[in-house]
């Protein structure tokens, strides 16, 4: 019997698509996502948009708090490190939890280098911008890529950027002669192993999900269309006025993403309630950005 | 007496027969992949006209918690039990087991009950506890089958109907009942194609049966 392979590790995010993970920070909000249909979630202490309004550093979360969550729900739970903070992944992998998101919204650890994730048993998520970023990333360990739109910013079109330039990029590899690879993965800062694999494959060798800025039933479904597997939801579900109706909403427009009637109903489901307020992402001071964190 | 372009196989099963692969959520592709590879046609299903077309279904893995939800939601979960209530081959792979079963031990879980199992959800643990295991399997022949496991139930008691077709530990896991077939591992996720086309061979029976009938 073997434990922690890549088998698994990339197999537990296979099981998760064509689902909603949600950030949560009570126990109570995991209940809620869970009871909307939410395939696992993200134990947090502060939403995203709540880490961007208080500033200062963001560390993993309290062990208390994610214990409870696990605790509270029978769906996957996932919790964040730092980029780069091997200790603070060490703590979660011996709490059990049962995936790792280095994150770039929490302040970073290590300027220059990632968590060696292959020497862990948990499986690790991590974000990328584009198909470079996923490589290395993968390289790293990572059996599960995300995108990496501006969190708390209830603003998609960074990971639309994320999403179509990953999806351009593995496009363009998959029509690429083999005598040019080596300086493909020269180019993308990749290993020509896995420049190679994908130009094969023509996609990643793990799951890929869309990650920052969705707000609305629309946007999850515009992601899945630009081929996201499955959708992390930050601040969108508990920053907006009705989180158990925008949570349902979400989760229906994510399963039928590519039939308009079903997405219409979903939309319409929200009545009056409000999504989260939005932030012009061009209009953030370079040091707000969190993308930009770990490349 | 039936004209011989009726019962015109290919690979496994009859040419005229396609599975469906529940596609709410889940690893749905590679089900259909391993499908093709077994020479079947295969089809995913996300509402009752999709399930109408279909003589057989595989619940793929995924969240059982999530899914019994969307089938809810989608009309799709009473069709599927009267669908195999008269006899569709369906097979339950980890979630899927879960959703097949008859309940659930220690948490307020509904199921589909299809077939007389009681399952525990992450018997073996959480995610960390998920692994790779050569399970030994006497209907599939003498080499064991690579198993994998992640955050996967067991059979804690099954009715006097049921085979259990293999055990880990001491626990059902794998389990036929007629028609209906459960496994808590993931055939879909290795290259060994033994389990598929077993069901494909329950299939096959079926719809001989029901040509016959």
């Amino acid at each position: 019997m073997e434990t922690g392979t890549v088998t698994v590790k990339r197999g537990l995010a296979q099981m998760l698509k064509g689902g909603v993970i949600m950030d949560v920070v009570t126990p109570e909000h995991a209940a809620i996502a869970q009871e909307a249909g939410a395939v696992a979630v993200m134990a947090l202490e502060r939403i995203p948009a709540d880490i961007r309004a208080t500033g200062g550093v963001a560390r993993m979360s309290g062990i208390e708090l994610i214990r409870s969550i696990m605790d509270a729900v029978t769906v996957p739970v996932m919790a964040k490190c730092r980029i780069g903070h091997f200790a603070e992944a060490q703590v979660l992998q011996q709490l059990g939890v049962d995936y790792i998101d280095e994150s770039e919204v929490l302040t970073p650890a290590d300027d220059n280098y990632h968590v060696d994730k292959q020497v862990f048993k948990t499986p690790f998520v991590c974000g990328a911008r584009d198909l470079g970023e996923a490589l290395r990333r993968i390289a790293e360990g990572a059996a599960m890529i995300r995108s990496k739109g501006e969190a708390g910013s209830g603003n998609i079109v960074e990971a639309v950027r994320h999403m179509r330039a990953i999806g351009d990029a593995i496009r363009e590899l998959h029509i690429t002669p083999k005598e040019e690879l080596v300086a493909r993965a020269r180019d993308l800062g990749a290993p020509v192993e896995l420049v190679t694999e994908i130009a094969r494959d023509g996609k990643l060798p793990v799951v890929l999900f869309c990650a920052g800025g969705v707000a609305t039933p629309a946007d999850a479904a515009l992601m899945m269309q630009l081929g996201a597997e499955g959708i992390f939801v930050g601040s969108g579900i508990f920053k907006s006025k009705d989180p158990k109706r925008f949570a349902r909403a979400i989760v229906d427009a994510t399963t039928h993403f590519n039939e308009p009637e079903i997405v219409l109903e979903a939309c319409r489901s929200l009545g009056a309630s409000e999504a989260m307020p939005g932030l012009d992402i061009r209009q953030l001071a370079e040091g707000q950005l969190m993308a930009p964190r770990g490349v | 007496m039936l004209s011989p372009s009726t019962t015109l196989r290919t690979g496994f099963i009859e040419a005229r027969q396609v599975v469906g692969v529940l596609a709410l959520q889940g690893d749905v592709t590679e089900h259909l992949m391993a499908l093709e590879h077994c020479g079947a046609s295969a089809i995913p299903v996300k509402t009752p006209a999709d399930l109408a077309r279909v003589d057989a279904l595989i619940v793929p893995g995924g969240e059982s918690t999530t899914v019994m939800k969307l089938l809810d939601r989608s009309g799709l979960g009473r069709p599927i039990v009267e669908r195999t209530r008269a006899g569709m081959p369906l097979w339950g792979t980890c979630m899927g087991m879960i959703v097949a079963a008859h309940d659930v031990v220690g948490v307020n879980q509904s199921t589909l009950d299809l077939i007389d199992i009681t399952v525990r959800r992450n018997a073996f643990g959480r995610q960390n506890d998920s692994a790779q295991v050569e399970l030994a399997i006497p209907a599939l022949g003498n080499t064991p089958f690579p198993a994998i496991f992640i955050r996967a139930p067991w059979i804690e008691r099954h009715g006097r109907n049921v085979a259990v077709l293999a055990e880990r530990e001491g626990r059902g896991v794998m389990a036929r009942e007629g028609n209906v077939l459960a496994t808590s591992f993931h055939p879909e996720l290795g290259t060994d194609a033994r389990v598929h086309q077993y069901f494909l061979q329950i299939v096959r029976q079926q719809g001989k049966a029901s040509t016959a009938a």
